[in-house]
């Protein structure tokens, strides 16, 4: 199927303008009426009982409307369960929106203040009176899961809080046999997203209609609407929540927060619109975070070097709760089923075990367990690779799935129906001449300069389908439906249920209706993140927005043409099917001689209904809906090449190239996903060489502010090739898949086999992220 | 993040600045640059209960020439000591050291008084003035005096500095014949508090060290000065077997103190690093 311009055209995003312009509506823009600001209390122990709280100095305190702890709250907003129903084994504790009795994590909300200002909010905060008992916290998963460690919830018996395996063929059997078998521990710390735009949201409850406005930077305008009317006890068709400009998300703003629901309670409390923005230093002690796993791997190969058995254990925790509503399981879950995917292998086993412990709660950001099961597998290859002399290139060439193998069912489990990774590497070999650098390599080396090549295959599970959310009995929709409306003057509205944080997916979907109906793409306008006016849906995270919320738009746009054909049709006496619409004209579809405008059809589809005979379908305004059926993810792939240098006197990384194979299927708008590939990768450089959070023994936080905890700054990185290869999803009509992920999935691994291909000659191999240079200095022995 | 109610004054004499110093005492902080104490005051750390706005004091000076030194103003910007054709001429190692400073909006307002009274341990502009030997004026309602580098930093973010004081002004010396000078320092991204600093200065003559001092940064709780390395290398050429020997004397010199991100162990490595390599760089020139 071929599809019209500006279908896959680079057109500048719709939002850019203005937001280069400062013309953005972000959280922190918004002013209503009345308004207030709250600042919250939080725990600065990881665990603690909280034995007293007086209120009394600060509720007395200039500006101050109200302070508010947990037990002001009961009966305003309920508790809730981060559960799965796939994982009914999971401890889930009760959540509450501040901490009842004990505080479980250093930054828990404690108590609210609601002020006229902010710094008033905060002058009170400082006078409130938190009498703690601090209790010894638990702060390292191996440590968690000992049974002599103290148990962190007491409703369970132990800290341990869900595992899960998967196991194909006889993977003791193929390890005890095989002639070679590599074998690492690799650790990857902990980080966050960092988005630049800190989490937020205004209130906005009116008692007399009994109606909730929630303006919120977040991911998922539908899910929120869902969780505040339950959770406040509101009729759902009385809460709104609109995402407006979003200025980053990176998946830790598709969560409920603890602190964001007291927020929303207080201004039901109150009856006032009420303001709480992070700032910094809470966004690093509250959001989400992610990584904070070990794992231990080994791969087994034949004497030739073909893979043939992978076993991997990985140990992570949740922090001190399951996140809500989605659960903390996926990060391990996703290793286990992604890791060794793109190699032919007979035998497999993985173990993931999840504990609870006291940090902040651990969850999903930007490609979910995604870059620790790439890079654990490629250092795997890499490391089988050099135990039997083989070039890595050769060792992936050899070891890949190919066309004949498609379609099958991975050792994790996952269907995969036709991925690319032999025409990504070709196409990588294209652009890099691995030979040349090969001698280059070693005529600097015998300079004291170590340059490395490092190659990352990855599997990106995109798009998830509706099966994994709709049985684990959470209301997060997969399916996403667009609502488009012909205006009078032709022009074109469009609603859709995916969000824009910033990766353009609005013009991605413009793009999709202006070319499936005809018209400009200057046409339609892309209305989204509302969740009163946009139609039901996901919103964007997991790599979704241009494969559903794309496909969605494009039946909606098949839906709302073949409607203007049948009046133009009827006016012009002509059969709709001998005319077609381009440019935003009715043609002859053969001679392409204009006929008539769309806003002369749309004139009579609006105000001379009586025109057009009952039996024609003539609606001018259409929904039509996208779930996919009987597929988990629609799994897209690519390729990372890394050319760093090491300096092995400082440990310092830096650069010399950057190439990116990706093949997300049909191209909605291959500058769009370029730049989501870059920035991906960006990030992805975040997690390999900057970003950590340090915790003391005790389990405090070290570096919550951006002075140290470092993340990745535009000198430093490399300018990122981006090359696309497309092989549609036979799934659907548009053939996309997901693209937002990628760039961070396989960074961790390029830049890994990079550094420890430069490394090379000093026979060290370093498995820990991210990649400082004390490490590198610590790996080379010199410090 | 929102900082507390402070007062503000803003005199326009130095007399007015040491009157408000007088009235409020510890209470009382000197606004420069505000590149540094506005991020205090709005994390609350130790905000000041008064702000003492210096950018409108008329007395103090600009980039002045004098014989034998430059007198730098304490409201002398990052970004026009770079540009300062004084300093470029006669004291080339500031105007090498400032695009290490930070970044360029912060280089905008940024001042070298309030980089030298902060007193960072990780920052250039001290240890540069520390390695040329510079000396401090600090005046107050009872009178002026001059401090040598040297001896104004007594600690951690402690300075020679009392509470009726202001820093007004730097002095100099200008480069000789026969001058070198050097900086560079590691960190992970441009711009960056250093992990570990290097300014050198010296002077060499018929291919002999004549005089030489080496200030790390990052590296101690203040500026250090490498006095046993710089002892070891006067009078001698600065060959490849000098030159370890110096980076030796500088390792075995520092003593790092922890911090939960980096190790003294890598500080300490890196110092030796950046001695070889500075030396390094020093001797290609003079040969
Ligand atoms: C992101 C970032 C990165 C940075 N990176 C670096 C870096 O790499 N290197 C570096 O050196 N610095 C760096 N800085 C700090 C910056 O250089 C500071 O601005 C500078 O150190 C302080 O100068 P200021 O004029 O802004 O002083 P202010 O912030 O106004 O004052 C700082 C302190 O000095 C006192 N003070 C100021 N002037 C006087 C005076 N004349 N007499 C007595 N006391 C005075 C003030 O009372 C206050 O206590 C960075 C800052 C930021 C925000």
């Amino acid at each position: 199927m071929t599809f019209q311009a500006p279908i896959g055209s680079s057109l500048p995003r719709d939002r850019a303008k203005r937001l280069l312009a400062g013309r953005g509506r972000y959280i922190d823009d918004i002013a209503l009426p009345r308004m207030l600001h709250l600042a919250f209390v939080r725990s600065p122990y990881p665990y603690a009982r909280i034995v007293a709280i007086n209120i009394a100095q600060a509720a007395a305190m200039p500006g101050v409307i109200r302070v508010v702890t947990a037990a002001d709250l009961e009966g305003v907003v309920e508790p809730w369960r981060g559960t799965h129903n796939l994982f009914p084994d999971m401890k889930v504790p009760v959540q509450t929106a501040l901490a009842t009795d004990t505080a479980r994590w250093q930054g828990e909300a404690v108590v609210a203040v609601a002020a006229r200002s902010r710094a008033e909010a905060e002058d009170a905060a400082e006078h409130i009176v938190v009498e703690w008992a601090e209790l010894p916290a638990v702060s390292d998963a191996a440590v968690a899961l000992d049974p002599a460690a103290p148990v962190i919830h007491q409703d369970y018996d132990g800290n341990q809080a869900f595992t899960a395996a998967v196991s194909q063929g006889d993977p003791a059997a193929a390890f005890a046999d095989a002639p070679h078998v590599v074998e690492r521990e690799f650790r990857f710390n902990r980080h966050t997203g960092v988005s630049l735009e800190t989490r937020g949201l205004v209130a906005d409850y009116d008692p007399t209609s009994d109606r909730l406005t929630v303006h919120q930077s977040h991911q998922t305008p539908h899910q929120q609407q869902d969780l505040y009317a339950r959770l406040l006890s509101i009729p759902e068709q009385n809460v709104r929540v609109i995402c407006d400009d979003v200025g980053g998300a990176f998946g830790l703003k598709h969560h409920l927060y603890p602190d964001e629901l007291a927020a929303c309670a207080i201004a039901k409390l109150l009856g006032r619109p009420l303001k709480y923005v992070a700032d910094r230093l809470e966004s690093f002690l509250s959001d989400i975070h992610c990584r904070d796993h070990t794992v231990t791997a080994r791969m087994a190969f034949d004497a030739e070097g073909r893979i043939i058995a992978m076993e991997l254990d990985d140990l992570f925790h949740a922090g001190a709760y399951s996140q809500y509503p989605r659960s903390s399981v996926a990060e391990g879950n996703q290793i286990i089923r992604v890791s060794g995917i793109p190699y032919r292998h007979d035998h497999y086993r993985a173990e993931t075990r999840m504990a609870y412990l006291n940090k902040p709660v651990l969850g999903h950001i930007r490609s979910v367990g995604h870059p620790i099961a790439c890079a654990v597998t490629e250092q795997l290859v890499d490391l089988g690779a050099r135990a039997l002399g083989i070039d890595p290139v050769t060792m992936r060439q050899w070891n890949y799935l190919d066309d004949t193998d498609f379609p099958l069912t991975s050792m994790g489990g996952i269907a995969l129906e036709k991925l690319s990774f032999q025409a990504c590497l070709d196409r990588a070999l294209e652009r890099v001449d691995v030979d040349a650098f090969r001698a280059e390599q070693k005529t600097l080396r015998d300079a004291g300069v170590y340059r490395g090549i490092g190659f990352a295959t990855f599997v990106d599970l995109t798009s998830i389908g509706p099966e994994y959310y709709g049985e684990g009995g959470q209301h997060i929709s997969a399916q996403e439906t667009c609502l488009l409306r012909l205006e009078a003057s032709g022009g074109i509205r469009c609603y859709t249920g995916a969000t824009d944080q910033g990766q353009g997916i609005d013009s991605g979907i413009q793009q999709v209706v202006a070319g499936v109906v005809g018209v400009p793409v200057s046409d339609v306008k892309v209305n989204s993140g509302d969740s009163e006016l946009c139609p039901v849906g996901g919103g964007s995270w997991g790599s979704r927005g241009a494969a559903l919320g794309g496909e969605a738009a494009l039946r909606a746009g098949r839906e709302l043409r073949g409607n203007i054909l049948n009046i133009a049709g009827v006016l012009l006496q002509k059969a709709a099917d001998s005319l077609d619409i381009r440019d935003g004209e009715i043609v002859d579809a053969e001679s392409g001689a204009a006929h008539m405008t769309l806003d002369e059809v749309a004139a009579v589809g609006h105000f001379k209904p009586y025109m057009i005979p009952d039996d024609v379908d003539a609606d001018l305004t259409v929904t039509a809906r996208y779930a996919s059926r009987g597929r988990m993810f629609l799994p897209a792939n690519g390729l990372h090449v890394a050319i760093v240098e090491v300096d092995t006197d400082t440990g310092l990384i830096a650069f010399h190239r950057y190439l990116v194979v990706h093949d997300c299927g049909r191209l909605l708008n291959p500058m769009l996903v370029a730049e989501q590939v870059r920035g991906g990768v960006v990030q992805g450089i975040g997690g390999a060489l900057y970003e950590e959070f340090v915790y003391d023994g005790a389990g405090a936080l070290c570096n919550g502010t951006m002075a140290d905890y470092l993340v990745p700054m535009a000198v430093e990185m490399p300018d990122i090739e981006v090359e696309h290869l497309e092989t549609p999803t036979g799934t659907s009509e548009l053939g996309a898949k997901g693209a937002g992920e990628a760039g961070t999935t396989g960074a961790f691994g390029a830049i890994l086999n990079a550094v420890n291909d430069a490394l090379a000659p000093f026979d060290v191999t370093l498995s820990e992220t991210p990649l400082t240079p004390t490490r590198i200095l610590q790996a080379l022995g010199k410090i | 993040m929102k900082a507390p109610d402070f007062a503000y004054m803003r005199p326009d004499s130095l007399d007015g600045v040491f009157a408000a110093l007088a009235q409020y005492g510890d209470d009382a902080r000197i606004l420069a640059g505000g590149q540094t104490l506005m991020a205090l005051q709005n994390m609350r750390l130790a905000a000041a209960d008064v702000l003492v706005d210096i950018n409108r004091v008329p007395d103090l000076p600009d980039i002045v020439e004098e014989p034998g030194h430059l007198l730098i103003g304490a409201l002398v910007r990052y970004a026009a000591l770079a540009e300062s054709p004084l300093v470029q001429q006669h004291v080339p190692l500031l105007a090498d050291a400032v695009p290490f400073v930070a970044h360029a909006a912060i280089r905008n307002r940024g001042t070298v008084g309030g980089s030298l009274a902060l007193g960072d341990p990780a920052a250039e502009i001290p240890a540069c003035m520390l390695a040329l030997g510079a000396e401090v004026i600090l005046s107050s309602a009872a009178g002026t005096r001059t401090i040598p580098m040297r001896e104004f930093y007594l600690g951690l973010y402690e300075t020679a500095l009392r509470p009726d004081e202001v820093l007004t002004a730097v002095r100099v010396p200008k480069r000789r014949p026969g001058q070198f000078h050097a900086i560079d320092e590691i960190v992970r991204r441009r711009g960056d508090f250093a992990l570990a600093g290097l300014a050198v200065s010296g002077v060499a003559e018929k291919g002999a060290v004549e005089a030489i001092s080496l200030a790390l940064f990052g590296v101690a709780d203040r500026p250090v000065l490498a006095t046993d390395a710089a002892d070891l290398l006067i009078g001698k050429a600065l060959d490849p077997a000098q030159i370890e020997t110096a980076k030796d004397a500088v390792i075995a010199s520092l003593d790092p103190p922890d911090d939960p991100i980096t190790p003294p162990a890598y500080r300490r490595h890196i110092g030796g690093v950046l001695v070889q390599r500075l030396l390094g760089q020093i001797r290609e020139k003079l040969a």
